[in-house]
């Protein structure tokens, strides 16, 4: 099939006349820098319970946005009203917010440079664009995933559902760079629930299949078995139910990529991102322990730790060929041999310390919508996998006594990356080297140095999966934002294990 | 393109004039918004927003009931509403029958139905902005470093039907939260609150309050481990409160997938799930809180149904002298569980029958324990219990006999708030508080006390500051 090419309803839009006004405007009023944004992302959920679809809602948020820099300041400004009238007034909005701001702008904004992208287009890798799907189609799809789901024995509610995001984003700015992107993604995803009639237990079990920068040919079988995985989960749920409930103490861990790329995200991903650690977040997400001086001597994990930052991984759920200040995206590293050597950086943040990335930006702006100013937001954050071939079982092979960890579900951490404590959708026992049936209530806390430095050893190519989040929040206003981690199955040693039982007290 | 811009009331006509299902309703959602954001002593993102969102939703009959298609965007003109008419009225026809049917709600009209959409801007800060920017200079020369957001919305939503409904509601929301810290990053404090106007907040009292509350950390009392005495401020309150109140779906409960399942079938409605004199409830009324008093609902799921869009809400008692008497009902949940129509309202309050003064009496009335400035990272761990996780964050300070004697490191805690409800040992009065981890873009109508927890889980030591 032949690639996807730009949505041509998208292309009719005024984007560029817009754009032109807007920024000839905000060049009259004396900004220094101004760009343009002028976005159309659409979007359709849909969700279903017990063998009934009971949610379908298209969304489509269209609108264009102003940013100027102005004596120094920041401003910003949207609308949604597509005339030149109002292009003009968004942008004397964004000038009198700036003269606003300028009066406390004690640190006057600067950009990275970067060079001139002359009217280049980008879209993403996909076949079938799932919004182009009829909507019964999809319904039908997951409706039929909850009866199949409740036929288990063990199953007495089964849900599903399937978020789908179609984003068409116009950039240009006073230097040059005319940018048209698009990109597609998606995340399915269903649950089975059911109660112990001896205990009164319930629990829950759901798909560990990852949100994807893919169309609806994910759907169709090509890149994850959902019959396989539909079939197994009753089943899964049904030993869980029945699990012995695990002893708090500590083990060695052995972390499939289905739970691993999030503990990623979190105490890597966010940890390492240059405005959080100047203080840009701290108000919100907070800072990071990863501090600027830290750089090239921070033993993050130990020295099989390697993680790059990537916008342009195939398929990511944060690729992009330009991100939202014009800037080619690009790869990077972050960890290398278990050393903190990278940051993630934004044109802002990048003029702040010139010396990383050959005072440029790497690419990590980000705004998810028009209503909204870019914000340096996450590339892709993966964890590499060893040169050798070596498998999940390899590694569980190893321990004597410890837990397999599969599936992602309850995080938090603290708002500096240290303190963290997860949960996941199934754990294994470990017993001489061999898996002994599953155990429930666990959750796994750890500092972040100690978890990656206690990181013994990393499977090869073959584990290396590409997880990732759809909604990550930042910011204020908050925004989201999706980003996708890849990861192999690792070996962890002396990991704390929580029984959430006991935390509950009951 | 060239087009005129439509008011709101003439977007919902049009919208129902032009579909042509059977039934339609309409939502238009005016937003403004300005805000104003800060870190290191500096401006850093600030903007003015516009927004005007149609929502369409449209009903057919189908072969075995009604089905419903709801389709949205950003929409100003007559021309980008048809588009979204003839989306929805084409999804409701390819569209299964809806498990949630029911009749619409009919003629009722509010009287300010024709009025045109308030709304805010940059000047909703004429005042708070000076006193920011003085506040960064003194902040500078005192070695504190202020980090920080305000932000101003109004709402202003039309709902109108092809039965007759012409619903208006305005809806202003403000928020403002300022975190403080020393210049070595070795200590730092938060401060915030919810307004509607921003005419009751003042930068200068902001500042100094985080200021003050950095200095009570000058001292550092390191802690590990353990059950706290440990007081709650209302911030903290209306954190854990919002997951318990998100958490009440009946219809989750009743099919024996919540804290609110009766073991062996149905809701814990009618069950003691709190102390006595606890109660927990919603009001469209309620002062300083006052929200939206009819449903409002762009797509059903387990917590609403598109056809209950109009319905009147009026104060719903959630929990009532600590007996659960009522959870998120539906029309169709209520019909699955037997109870009363208890829709979402946007606003929450949790009142003891006995408490009384303020934070700062409890405090007084401390031997030793830990006064918490506010929560963070908050996710359910276990829905069987509500078994919560989370980090304190920006000041968790040690009281000895009646008196704040320094600060303690952070925790990460594991607690279920409907056990805390339980397990309390002291309350104050109730008062408007404000949510740090949802209260900036989901909930900041919430009216809480402070509460003593006897025994409190901090689960482990957390080295973030």
């Amino acid at each position: 099939m032949s690639a996807p090419g730009l949505d041509p309803t998208f292309n009719d839009l005024p984007h560029r006349r817009l754009g032109e006004v807007a920024l000839a405007r905000a060049q009259e009023l004396g900004a220094s820098h101004a760009d343009f944004r002028f976005e159309r992302n659409r979007y359709q959920y849909l969700g279903a319970r017990d063998g009934v679809l009971q949610t379908a809602s298209d969304a489509e948020d269209l609108g264009f946005a102003v940013r100027v820099v102005h004596q120094g300041a920041w401003g910003f400004a949207s609308g949604v009203v597509l005339t030149d009238d109002e292009a003009r007034r968004v942008a004397e909005t964004a000038v009198a917010v700036a003269q606003v701001a300028a009066t406390m702008t004690t640190t006057p904004v600067e950009l990275a440079p970067e060079p001139v992208h002359d009217d280049v287009t980008w879209v993403s890798g996909y076949d079938i664009n799932p919004l182009d799907v009829p909507t019964p189609e999809k319904g039908a799809l997951l409706v039929d995933w909850t009866e199949r789901l409740r036929t288990g024995a063990a199953v007495a509610h089964a849900t599903a559902f399937l978020q789908q995001v179609q984003e068409n984003k116009y950039y240009a700015d006073l230097s040059g760079t005319r940018t048209t992107q698009q990109r597609v993604r998606l995340q399915p995803g269903f649950e089975a629930t059911g109660e112990d009639a001896e205990t009164g237990i319930f629990d829950s079990m759901a798909s560990i299949a990852p949100p994807v920068g893919r169309g609806w040919e994910y759907l169709t079988g090509a890149h994850w078995d959902w019959d396989a995985e539909l079939a197994e989960v009753p089943e899964l749920l049904a030993e869980k139910l029945k699990a012995p409930t695990v002893e708090a103490g500590t083990y060695d861990l052995v972390v499939h990529p289905s739970n691993l790329w999030l503990t990623i995200h979190e105490s890597i991903g966010h940890a390492t991102e240059l405005d959080r650690a100047l203080g840009y977040e701290a108000n919100y997400a907070g800072t990071s322990f990863a501090t600027y001086d830290k750089l090239g001597t921070l033993q993050y994990g130990s020295p099989v730790m390697n993680v790059r930052g990537d916008r342009t991984q195939e398929h990511g759920l944060a690729t992009v060929g330009y991100d939202d200040e014009g800037v080619l995206t690009q790869e990077w590293d972050i960890v290398r041999d278990g050393v903190l050597v990278g940051y993630q950086l934004d044109r802002s943040m990048g003029h702040l310390k010139p010396e990383l990335n050959d005072g440029r930006s790497n690419g990590c702006a980000f705004a998810d919508s028009s209503g909204h100013i870019p914000i340096q937001r996450m590339a892709n954050v993966s964890l590499m996998p060893g040169a050798d071939e070596v498998g999940t079982d390899d590694l569980i092979s190893r321990v004597e006594r410890g837990i397999y960890v599969v599936g992602d579900k309850s995080w938090s951490i603290d708002m500096q990356r240290f303190n963290f404590q997860f949960t996941g959708q199934r754990f294994y026992a470990i017993e001489d080297g061999r898996l002994a049936g599953m155990l429930r209530d666990v959750a796994y806390q750890a500092t972040t140095t100690d978890f990656w430095g206690s990181m013994e050893a990393v499977g090869g190519p073959d584990t290396w999966v590409l997880g990732g989040a759809f909604n990550c929040g930042k910011a204020q206003p908050g925004q989201i934002a999706a980003v996708s981690h890849g990861c192999p199955t690792a070996l962890f040693r002396g990991v704390n294990i929580l029984n959430t039982i006991d935390e509950a007290g009951h | 393109m060239t087009s005129l811009r439509s008011t709101p009331q003439q977007l919902v006509e049009h919208a129902l004039a032009s579909s042509t299902a059977d039934d339609c309703i309409t939502i238009v959602r005016d937003v403004t918004s300005a805000n104003l954001r800060w870190a290191n002593n500096t401006l850093t993102t600030n903007g003015v927003m516009t927004e005007v969102s149609v929502t369409v939703i449209s009903f057919a009959a189908v072969q075995g009931g009604v089905a419903t298609g709801s389709v949205s965007g950003s929409a100003s003109t007559p021309v980008q509403v048809t588009a979204l008419v003839q989306a929805a009225d084409a999804a409701a026809r390819a569209g299964s029958p809806a498990e949630d049917a029911a009749e619409l709600v009919t003629d009722s009209t509010s009287p300010d139905w024709d009025t045109e959409p308030e709304t805010t801007d940059i000047g909703v800060y004429d005042a708070f902005a000076p006193a920011l920017g003085e506040a960064f200079a003194q902040a500078t020369a005192e070695d504190r470093l202020l980090y920080g957001f305000v932000n101003h919305d109004v709402a202003t939503t039309y709902l109108g039907s092809s039965r007759g409904l012409r619903l208006r509601h305005v809806q202003p929301t403000g928020h403002y939260a300022c975190t403080g810290k020393d210049t070595s990053l070795t200590r730092s404090a938060w401060t915030g609150g919810a307004t509607r106007d921003f005419r009751d907040v003042d930068a200068a009292t902001m500042a100094a309050t985080v200021a003050q509350r950095l200095a009570w950390a000058e001292r550092r009392i390191d802690l590990p481990a353990g059950r706290y005495d440990t007081i709650l401020p209302p911030s903290s309150v209306a954190d854990l409160m919002i997951d318990a109140y998100w958490g009440a779906g009946a219809r989750v409960a009743h099919e024996g997938e919540s804290v609110y399942s009766r073991r062996g079938g149905g809701t814990r409605i009618g069950d003691k799930v709190a102390a006595p004199g606890v109660s927990l409830f919603s009001d469209p009324a309620h002062p300083g809180l006052e929200c939206a008093p009819f449903a409002i609902a762009g797509a059903s799921d387990n917590t609403d149904s598109v056809f209950d869009n109009g319905l009147a809400l009026e104060r719903t008692d959630w929990i009532r002298d600590g007996l659960l008497t009522g959870l998120l009902q539906t029309r169709h949940s209520a019909g699955m569980t037997g109870q009363p129509v208890t829709p979402m309202i946007d606003n929450l309050v949790l009142e003891v029958g006995d408490g009384a003064g303020t934070i700062e009496d409890m405090i007084a009335d401390t031997q030793r324990g830990l006064l918490l400035t506010c929560l963070w990272y908050i996710r359910e761990v276990d829905p069987q219990t509500m078994l919560l996780t989370g980090l304190t964050r920006d000041g968790v300070y040690v009281v000895e006999d009646g008196e704040i004697v320094g600060a303690a490191n952070n925790f990460r805690w594991n607690e279920s708030p409907i056990d805390l409800l339980n397990r309390f040992s002291a309350a104050t009065a109730t008062v408007p508080s404000f949510s740090r981890e949802w209260g900036d873009d989901y909930f900041s109508r919430t009216a809480t006390p402070a509460l003593r927890i006897p025994d409190f889980n901090m689960s482990s030591v957390s080295q973030g500051v």
